[in-house]
């Protein structure tokens, strides 16, 4: 088999060392002015894609990411890192809020077919809404094998072994190609992207698609109820002896 | 959303922002004894301070119930620097929650002729922030709220206990940021960085700390209470007392309480890191940076290669580019317009690329990949104490000379040391020379002391920047003051504090001349 076509999914998030605030109306999180990164599962995604291609397995790296105009900057980023080329799947920022996994595995399954993908990765979750679906509904929207929750990825011969984090330990699997991979947090540690390919990010080819270029309707699937911040932890107390700290637990019935 | 927050730790605990690990990092080498500065030092001699007494501590018990910690192995973090330099043997630490508490403690020790050392986060580099002998540790630990902030002027008026991260934190959520960041910042109190006039990582934008304090507060030896605590900009009425404190190691008065002027948090911050072959051409960059990068510029800082080794083995940190080149910058923008300050950066570094002067570099303004460039730079210091006994120079010199101290230092001690490097604020003139021995060795001191700081003097240097002179430097004083100088610091000393019992063997010499 000849080398192969990778195809990325890079999705742009609020950045992880960012306090996040939810909106006082609860429909969602702050996002305007609020610094983004690419996901830090799909920046392990790309660091994949470009390790293989630096073995010589793989031949094009394709980066992907579904969003707003400013998901170009996580486009450059990947760029830089070592993408070939980058497709925006440009979505008007109001389609854009109630965008679900299932809308964006039917572009990366599109995509995937169009560009004659042989290897799609993602990262395993988005870690704003950690969802961890896209990568197995593309699998199943393509009918190709997944090895999800990938923390070591080999070639042989046709097939790719795959070491997927599970609980309690690892496991081994092979899967034949076409297939969908999910990278786990181990899988590798993602460069930094040098200045010269900083620079030569900017020259790499941007194609931008719409929903309906690739046949896709981004219509919502679901409500949002309420978002709502995680419960404020409460005061710790003090307690002078071991019986005052026996009594406390019996008392409010932990004991 | 808890799934999510529980995530972001994870990632950020495991290739990022190692939250600063100062305190437990602390108490694991505290097991290693180190040895009493008073044996270490066996030509110096105790004053003639009283001896602290049972009616001492129930007085103490009386004006401060219950926040009076005796016992040896309560009191062994207080009694030892963190760099596990210096230790003292005190045998009591007060730990008072008021500017009266603090005023009646000192009332009475003055009375009694108790020598006391204020201590806030003690992670002071020169042996200032900790007893000698057996003088009384005041902690500013409990003193630690914060008052007001107000968020037009950008005032923060709080107590001198309060945590430089937990302040950072707070001006935050106004859209503000403290005049000042240090490496120890989780740890370190507000008030042990006004008394030792604490540098840091924004001093080239924002200035010192005598221009960004806007008043203080504090405790004199007699336990009068000086109130400077102002809140405005431009008060012309007199001489500006608050500014004797500043720097002043505690040896004058007990800072209780400080206003400082925030300036605005930046909306668009980018930091670049980068290699280069020569320190010559350190300085070109940073020549070129203040003329192409200009207001936006926010610090300058530079690491040799054995610094970068300090990182990468001894704190396990990948180095984000190369790790292989003899010298390396981080260069941080700060500004209002991201979209600007990142062309006007990579415009920059492209220039700085097509002239030779980067060999290679990378370049974030993702707020996460920031903070772990910057914890390559910050964690230096915590990093060398992996080594065994660190010998910690901080000195100012001009440019010209700046690495050729690490030069000169790093031969003549050759075989003595485990390494010498050289790391620091070159936008301040402000090189941190640090070398390292499994333990203290007597004659690497005298290879390193005073062969150092006649250097530094002799090429108009500071031999102390930002550290302050605390126990370790005081000796050195004549290297970087003239006489006269001395004589005015000692005779304020006198008027503020005739019995001496602040801070004694701290940063005035043994003998003046």
């Amino acid at each position: 088999m000849s080398a192969l076509r990778v195809l990325v999914g890079c999705k742009r998030v609020i950045d992880y060392a960012v306090k996040i605030r939810v909106k006082p109306d609860k429909t969602g999180v702050v996002t305007d002015g609020v610094k983004h990164s690419m996901n830090p599962f799909d920046e392990i995604a790309i660091e994949e894609a470009v390790r293989l291609k630096e073995k010589k397995i793989a031949s094009e790296v394709i980066a992907v990411s579904c969003g707003p105009q400013q998901c170009q900057e996580t486009l450059r980023t990947a760029l830089a890192m070592g993408a070939d080329r980058a497709i925006h799947v440009d979505i008007d920022s109001k389609d854009y809020e109630t965008l679900q996994p299932i809308h964006v595995s039917k572009f990366l399954a599109k995509l995937a077919q169009d560009e004659k993908a042989d290897i799609v990765i993602v990262g395993k979750q988005a870690i704003d809404d950690d969802c961890n679906q896209t990568g197995q509904m593309t699998a199943a929207l393509l009918d190709w094998p997944q090895a999800t929750f990938a923390s070591k990825v080999e070639k042989n011969n046709g097939d790719l072994t795959v070491i997927r984090e599970i609980d309690g330990g690892l496991e081994t699997i092979k899967v034949k190609l076409p297939a969908i991979l999910t990278a786990d947090l181990r899988l590798n540690e993602p460069r930094y992207a040098t200045l010269p390919n900083i620079m030569k990010a900017k020259k790499k080819p941007m194609a931008k698609k719409t929903p309906s270029d690739l046949g896709v309707d981004v219509a919502s699937r679901q409500e949002i109820v309420s978002v709502e911040d995680p419960p404020v932890r409460e005061a710790g107390q003090k307690v002078e002896s071991v019986e005052e700290l026996v009594t406390k637990l019996k008392d409010s019935g932990l004991v | 959303m808890k799934a999510s927050y529980a995530l972001r730790r994870l990632l950020s605990n495991n290739y990022s922002i190692q939250c600063h690990t100062k305190r437990t990092f602390y108490r694991s080498f505290l097991r290693q004894t180190v040895p009493l500065t008073s044996l270490r030092y066996p030509n110096l001699k105790r004053s003639g301070y009283s001896a602290l007494t049972d009616k001492d501590l129930s007085v103490f018990e009386k004006l401060i119930p219950g926040r009076v910690l005796t016992g040896s192995s309560e009191l062994d973090g207080y009694n030892t620097d963190w760099l596990k330099t210096c230790r003292g043997s005190s045998q009591v630490v007060l730990r008072p929650k008021t500017t009266e508490e603090v005023s009646a403690i000192l009332k009475y020790c003055n009375e009694r002729k108790l020598a006391v050392v204020p201590q806030g986060g003690n992670t002071g580099l020169v042996g200032g922030s900790v007893p000698v002998f057996d003088e009384i540790v005041i902690s500013t630990q409990l003193m630690n709220q914060i008052i007001s902030l107000d968020e037009i002027s950008g005032t923060l008026v709080c107590e001198a206990g309060c945590i430089l991260g937990n302040l950072s934190d707070h001006v935050a959520e106004s859209g503000l940021i403290m005049p000042l960041d240090l490496g120890a910042k989780g740890s370190c109190h507000i008030g042990g960085n006004l008394a030792t006039n604490a540098g840091g990582l924004r001093l080239l934008r924002y200035g010192s700390l005598h221009g960004s304090v806007l008043g203080l507060e504090a405790v004199l030896a007699s336990g009068e209470v000086v109130d400077c605590l102002s809140t405005l900009r431009k008060d012309n009425t007199g001489y500006d007392v608050k500014q004797l404190f500043i720097g002043s190691e505690g040896t004058l008065g007990l800072i209780t309480k400080a206003s400082i002027l925030c300036p605005q948090k930046p909306n668009a911050v980018n930091v670049a890191f980068l290699g280069c072959d020569s320190f010559e051409r350190v300085l070109d960059i940073f020549k070129e940076s203040k003329m192409k990068l200009g207001e936006i510029l926010s610090a300058f800082e530079f690491l040799d290669a054995d610094a970068i080794a300090v990182a990468r083995d001894n704190l396990k940190l990948s180095i984000p580019i190369d790790d292989t080149f003899p010298f390396y910058v981080l260069i941080e923008s700060s500004g209002s317009d991201g979209a600007h300050d990142e062309e006007k950066m990579n415009r920059f570094l492209e220039d700085m690329m097509n002239r030779g002067y980067v060999i290679d570099g990378t370049v974030a303004s993702e707020p996460a990949k920031i903070q772990y460039i910057w914890s390559v730079r910050e964690r230096i210091a915590e990093g060398l104490m992996h080594d065994g006994y660190c010998y910690k120079y901080d000195v100012s010199l001009p440019l010209s000379h700046y690495y050729g101290l690490v030069e000169a230092v790093r031969k003549r001690t050759q075989g003595n040391t485990t390494r010498v490097i050289g790391y620091g604020h070159v936008g301040d003139s402000n090189l941190h020379l640090n070398a390292t021995s499994p333990e203290y060795s007597q004659t690497t001191m005298d290879l390193l002391e005073p062969f150092l700081y006649d250097w530094v003097a002799k090429h108009r240097g500071s031999v102390s920047a930002e550290h302050g002179l605390g126990f370790k430097k005081r000796d050195f004083i004549y290297h970087s003051k003239s006489e006269s100088a001395v004589r005015i610091m000692n005779q304020m000393k006198q008027v503020l504090d005739p019995n001496g019992i602040l801070n004694p063997y701290k940063l005035l010499p043994t003998v003046i001349r």
